[in-house]
């Protein structure tokens, strides 16, 4: 125990401020996600994850995002386990076609206001699998999408920036 | 390897049972031993290779036009045998390996899928594959089947599945997924319980399938490789790997050694990554948040310094045909030595607060144990296997360059436990750090990519690598122009889903979530 204490002591807290190779952007981009999940959402925006058909190579890099240097609870975000607790649906594609049901399903189940971000190059435009026999390409050629985050996959300061931009919107 | 050991005594037995066996001089197919035997032969062949301890590695199906051909390919202490038969369009039947090597269950139903072939002995007809995107009179990797299908135009979902079922008093079922409660792929889990303890458990499959091996069909070398590197994504590098080695062996082209240790390099910071991060995921499946966070500050800073020295996180579509896409100049080289010495420390100094957490390692130590018996018959690879005292390594038992010569430093547990996962994870870490010096120590200079030559139609190579999960079989056949016109890649996970069903046996319900992280099976790679 004195072990755990000791490192978490030594350890220290290693979020943020980032070291300098990477973008002073991250903070910036925090506290404007903070402030308008605090102005729109009652300071907290639950998103529910949902990997339409995707490689996986896009949920490491959502995962990224809880990890102690990203830490973007901090600013309001969580992940829930039901689209019913969802604020936002981030969906990963390609959306192959024996996910397709499950996505409208989880799509229907989530409450109404939801914003719904298609993520990585598949969840964009079908990326390298584009539309076929196994898949439907494209999230919006499924359910209704309100902003695309590209990238492959998207690092994880590209969906922050991504899902900032999606709740900085007006609607 | 050179044909003989253990292909001569094998052949020979073979032909003592009647089993008439021909010998295929396949250059580009090297160092694999190829043969092939008529099909109403096939089952002998899949009982006297388990006989003769032979591991089915991997099966496939290709269309050619007027017959389907049916490949086997079998593993025995490093040698690899791939075995080929017929099959008509019209009547394609042909007997099971499956009564024999439980691995080759749902590599066949696969088969019967997107093919149209019937095993006639198969103890489970049931389909794996296909859902009810493509009528079951359809066969998508026919010739015939266009890319794009004929797809109704919205995919109802598959409620149909027949699941196996318990009966009695208390055995309740729970029904899980696809879609699931955390930031991970979808599959689907039936299990039956009693009270907290698993009765039996069956995966159904086949969520992620995006048709992967029919829209690699007509792409150039180039596009194969990108294709390749999203099978599973957490494997870009091993599965971008093995796919290159493949088509580079079917038309000739010799990558420089440069690029060979560069794709090592990857591969083994690949491999670091993805046990940082399951080490991670694993104990905080059991509510070690120490431990998830540690990890997890560990895995990024690993992947900044990959995007630092190769341009990407995962170092994606780094590999290419004829070499890699980036090198690696001199004070990247020097800084990674640091850090993996760094690595090193930090990760022994974590490991020993983790074995010393008695609220942590009671809930790993015999959870969800797969026996040495189990784990072999399973055909079960990679960590998995050598948790359980299974050890075969690509790396070490049948090298590739650079592999031939460094020394790959083997891991090895017994008591096929989620502690005996864990801890082999740790060990595979520091032998890949070894590795990794080894690799900046002696990296050879020169060019980093030969000149792609287009190869001859119906050129076909075999890739074999030691990805992050195992043993990655990947196999590539040229059509006319430099296009592909088959390809297979066989991700660890075929081997590995199955052993999550069986090594879940007995545990209770809330251990399902550390038992199947610690064998962190790929759904993508599995459903293609």
């Amino acid at each position: 125990m004195l072990r755990i204490l000791g490192k978490i002591q030594r350890i220290g807290i290693v979020t943020e401020p980032l070291p300098p190779c990477d973008e002073p952007a991250l903070a910036e981009i925090g506290e404007q996600i903070k402030a308008h999940i605090g102005e729109r959402f009652g300071g907290s925006l639950a998103i529910r994850e949902v990997d339409a058909g995707s490689c996986n190579g896009c949920e490491l890099e959502i995962n990224a995002l809880n990890n102690p240097w990203y830490g973007i609870e901090r600013y309001g975000v969580h992940f829930v386990a039901s689209p019913r607790h969802a604020d936002l649906l981030l969906v990963t594609g390609p959306v192959s076609r024996h996910m397709e049901e499950a996505l409208r399903r989880t799509y229907a189940a989530t409450p109404e206001p939801r914003l719904v971000i298609a993520v990585g190059a598949c969840g964009a435009d079908g990326g390298e699998f584009g539309e076929s026999y196994a898949s439907r390409g494209a999230v919006a050629n499924v359910i209704p999408v309100d902003a695309v985050i590209r990238g492959c996959p998207p690092t994880p300061l590209d969906l922050m920036r991504g899902i900032l931009e999606a709740i900085g919107r007006k609607g | 390897m050179t044909a003989g050991m253990p292909f001569a005594p094998f052949l020979a037995r073979l032909a003592e049972v009647g089993v008439a066996v021909e010998t295929v001089t396949a250059p580009t197919l090297v160092p694999i031993q190829t043969i092939t035997l008529a099909n109403g032969d096939w089952g002998r062949l899949g009982r006297e290779a388990d006989d003769w301890g032979w591991r089915w590695a991997a099966g496939w199906g290709e269309d050619l036009g007027e017959t389907l051909r049916i490949n086997a390919c079998f593993e025995q202490a490093g040698a690899y045998l791939l075995a080929r038969t017929t099959v008509t369009r019209t009547h394609p039947m042909l007997p099971s390996h499956t009564p024999y090597y439980p691995v080759a269950d749902r590599p066949e139903r696969h088969t019967q899928d997107m093919f149209g072939v019937a095993f006639s002995d198969h103890p489970d007809a049931r389909r794996w594959t296909r859902h009810r995107a493509w009528k079951s009179s359809e066969y998508p990797l026919r010739r015939d089947f266009p890319a794009a299908g004929r797809p109704p135009d919205t995919t109802p979902a598959d409620h149909q599945y027949k699941f196996f079922s318990a009966h009695g008093s208390g055995v309740y079922e729970i029904p899980v997924g696809p879609v699931h409660a955390g930031i991970i792929e979808p599959g689907h889990f039936r299990f039956q319980a009693v009270g907290e303890t698993v009765l039996n458990l069956e995966a159904h499959l086949g969520y992620t399938h995006k048709g992967v091996e029919k829209i690699a069909e007509c792409r150039d070398a180039d596009g194969l490789a990108r294709l390749a590197g999203r099978v599973s994504g957490d494997s870009t590098v091993a599965h971008a790997w093995a796919a290159c080695m493949a088509m580079e062996r079917a038309a000739g082209v010799q990558p420089p050694p440069r690029a060979v240790w560069l794709r090592a390099l990857m591969s083994e910071r690949e491999r670091v990554a993805n046990h940082l991060g399951d080490i991670g995921a694993i104990v905080n499946d059991v509510g070690f948040a120490f431990g998830f966070y540690q990890f997890g500050r560990l895995r990024e800073t690993w992947q900044r310094a990959s995007m630092t020295a190769f341009g990407h996180r995962f170092m994606m579509d780094r590999l290419v045909p004829g070499g890699v896409a980036v090198d690696l100049d001199n004070a990247r080289i020097t800084a990674m030595r640091d850090e993996a010495a760094a690595l090193r420390q930090q990760v022994s100094k974590l490991m020993t607060i983790l074995y010393d957490s008695p609220s942590l390692t009671n809930r790993l130590l015999t959870t969800g144990i797969l026996t040495p018996e189990q784990a072999s018959a399973l055909g079960c690879m990679g960590y998995v296997g050598r948790a359980s005292s299974l050890y075969f390594d690509v790396r070490r038992d049948a090298p590739y360059p650079p592999y031939d010569r460094l020394k790959v430093n083997g891991v090895l547990h017994h008591s096929g436990d989620v502690n005996a996962r864990v801890r082999v994870r740790h060990e595979e870490i520091i032998a890949s750090l070894d590795l990794i010096q080894a690799l900046l120590a002696g990296m050879p200079g020169g060019a980093i990519h030969s000149e792609w030559q287009t190869p001859a139609e119906g050129s076909e190579g075999i890739g074999i690598v030691e990805g992050w999960r195992g043993e990655i079989i990947s196999y590539a056949r040229f059509g006319g122009g430099g296009r592909i016109a088959r390809f297979f890649p066989r991700d660890p996970s075929w081997t590995t889903w199955p052993a999550l069903e069986v090594l879940i046996h007995d545990n209770i319900v809330p251990d399902f979530p550390v038992c199947n992280k610690s064998v962190n099976g790929s759904y993508s790679g599995n459903d293609l």
